[in-house]
């Protein structure tokens, strides 16, 4: 039977470093860059007798992301000794968390304008939000980097906070895997807790999947695929996970837990390590770090809660009369939502702003390769006089886009000095444009009696002719307020 | 060797998760003398528990954590100091590739 007769069910573990100045059991400095081996200490290189402290701040980073993702807190949460024996993890455990995790429960919600472009027309579980497990607060692992003969290890990165958020089994298709991953990607980063950039390991994901038959049937053997750099890779992996099972399993080949490893360049997966080499980890309590009263941490966080990306969306409609698509993408990134709510208030014509800011800036940008933040070419207040000038029809929006936009984009000057400067002013005042008007209805008396029995249309060939008279600088929304009075 | 007190240790299993080969003998060896640690242990299985509220750590201390403060490490020479192999500023460890 195809694909499609599968039900498929994911989950997803994804791991994100938090945006804290030391590490998180020692004072070492946390970031990337510093030579080989230079951000270490008796604690993060799993020294005997040496004695972990846990970061506040990473603590605090952590339930605040519980509370933008709706979880709730065990009273009390404690640290774990996860056994494992690993070259990249010196002290052969990693100190995690077990079973009082920082949170549990909440729900990531998946944005439209999240999913892959080519699926937004047509998404099956609109405004769904997808169910947490938990989130723990652990550790990241030191960097190995595999040669011919050997491995070499780079300690820097270990002991670097990392946040593991897990999903339950409540994805279905690599479309929502991939929203999933954009979704929370703008949650973290608007809260500050994470850079959380998949392509720089900021943000990294482990999917587990398995197909069945039917709803009544036990959830079928767990695949967990690895080595996912980019939300795309796990859009893609999946499908093609998808695609192997069911193929193996209409062929009678049942399927049986095991690790995969993707190929992004291939566009295959193979078998890593199988159900009997599975970690057997020997949980057991930290003595060397006592528990956390979490109520205290969640009051204070409390106020910390940023406008979430869909909750600035919704202001975004209501106070500035944007489409629903765009103020999604608007504040989808923190930075162009700050630019555009600077350049909208106050604008004559909101939706305008809305347009020139998602249209001509930022394929300016991307031209220029820059971000929005750090642009200076074009400050918010200056968008906003240039569409202020379009709405009032100093200029028309063709002048806008072909004249003075590239010109403050190349010399930052202002719309209104670029206006001046070139000479571009419509023609508004009404004593020149009335004697365009006389004229031209004089050379057409035909059209003008045509007008002037009814048919308004008719009026837009003489527009076009008061334009030409004018060489292109009147303003048509004027013009044709002339001519309709003239041939009442 | 002394009979080994009765334990459902599996030596060789425990030897294999922490990557350390025995021998025969070193399995025998150690083996009896995990078993006696373990059985030692579990004299606390016999103590009446019930009644007792379950605490996350045996010190009755919470919320001790450190302010987010760079401290100074300790420089890669001293890293490195112990590294039974190393190549100028790495630990070097035979080809792992999971
Ligand atoms: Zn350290």
């Amino acid at each position: 039977m195809p694909a499609s007769d599968y039900i498929v069910t994911i989950g997803l573990e994804v791991h994100a470093q938090l945006t804290t100045q030391s590490k998180m059991y020692c004072g070492c400095k946390v970031g990337y860059g510093a030579p080989p081996n230079s951000q270490t200490c008796p604690v993060c290189l799993g020294m005997p007798g040496a004695m972990p402290t846990l970061n506040e701040a990473a603590i605090e980073k952590t339930v605040l992301t519980g509370l933008m993702l709706g979880c709730e807190n065990p009273e009390i949460s404690k640290w774990d000794r996860k056994n494992y024996f690993y070259p990249d993890m010196p002290k052969n455990y990693q100190l995690t968390q077990f079973d009082l995790p920082l949170c549990e429960h909440g729900s990531v919600p998946l944005y439209d304008h999240c999913y892959p472009k080519d699926v937004q027309k047509d998404i099956p579980r609109p405004g769904y939000a997808v169910k947490l497990t938990r989130i723990h607060l652990e550790e990241d692992v030191g960097k190995s980097t595999h040669h011919e003969k050997n491995t070499t290890i780079d300690f820097n990165r270990a002991g670097t906070p990392l946040m593991e958020i897990v999903s339950d089994p409540d994805i279905r298709t690599g479309e929502e895997a991939f929203a999933y991953l954009n979704s929370l990607r703008q949650i973290l980063i608007a809260g500050g807790v994470s850079d959380a950039d998949m392509e720089k390991g900021q943000m990294r994901c482990d999917v587990n999947i398995s197909l069945r038959k039917t709803e009544e049937e036990p959830l079928g053997a767990k695949i967990e695929l690895k080595n996912l750099n980019s939300p795309a890779a796990v859009r893609r992996a999946i499908h093609y996970e998808i695609d192997r099972q069911s193929t193996e399993l209409d062929a009678g080949t049942p399927q049986v837990q095991c690790t995969r490893r993707w190929d992004d360049d291939l566009g295959e997966s193979t078998v890593m390590r199988s159900k009997e080499d599975a970690h057997d980890y020997r949980y057991f309590p930290e003595p060397d770090l006592l528990p956390i009263r979490t109520a205290p941490i969640v009051e204070a966080m409390k106020k910390l809660v940023p406008e979430l990306p869909h909750e600035k969306s919704q202001r975004f409609v209501t106070d500035f009369g944007v489409t629903e698509y765009d103020a999604s993408v608007l504040s989808s990134d923190k930075h162009l939502a700050t630019y555009f709510e600077q350049a909208a208030t106050g604008a004559k014509n909101t939706k305008l702003v809305a347009n020139w800011v998602l249209n001509d800036l930022l394929s300016a940008l991307k031209e220029s390769f820059t971000e929005i933040q750090d642009s200076t070419q074009v400050p918010a207040e200056n968008l906003r006089a240039l569409v202020d000038l379009i709405e009032s029809g100093k200029i028309s929006g063709k002048q806008a886009k072909n004249d003075v936009f590239p010109a403050m984009l190349e010399t930052g000057k202002t719309a209104g000095d670029i206006v001046k400067e070139k000479g571009l002013e419509q023609v508004s005042d009404t004593g020149a444009l009335e004697a365009f008007c006389d004229q031209v209805i004089q050379e057409n008396e035909a059209i003008a009696a045509d007008v002037r029995s009814g048919n308004e249309k008719a009026a837009n060939a003489l527009v076009g002719r008061v334009m030409k008279l004018s060489k292109g600088q009147a303003n048509p929304k004027v013009v044709i307020g002339i001519l309709l009075e003239k041939l009442k | 060797m002394a009979a080994a007190p009765e334990s459902d240790l599996d030596i060789r299993y425990v030897a294999d998760l922490a990557r350390i080969t025995l021998t025969d003998e070193e399995a025998d060896t150690l083996g009896g003398q995990l078993e006696k640690i373990i059985s030692y242990v579990k004299q606390l299985e016999a103590l009446d528990v019930s009644g007792i509220e379950p605490t996350a750590h045996a010190t009755p201390l919470f919320d001790i954590v450190r302010e987010d403060t760079v401290k100074p490490s300790i420089g890669v020479d001293a890293t490195l100091a112990n590294a039974p192999q190393k190549t100028t500023d790495q630990f070097l460890v035979t080809k792992v590739v999971e």
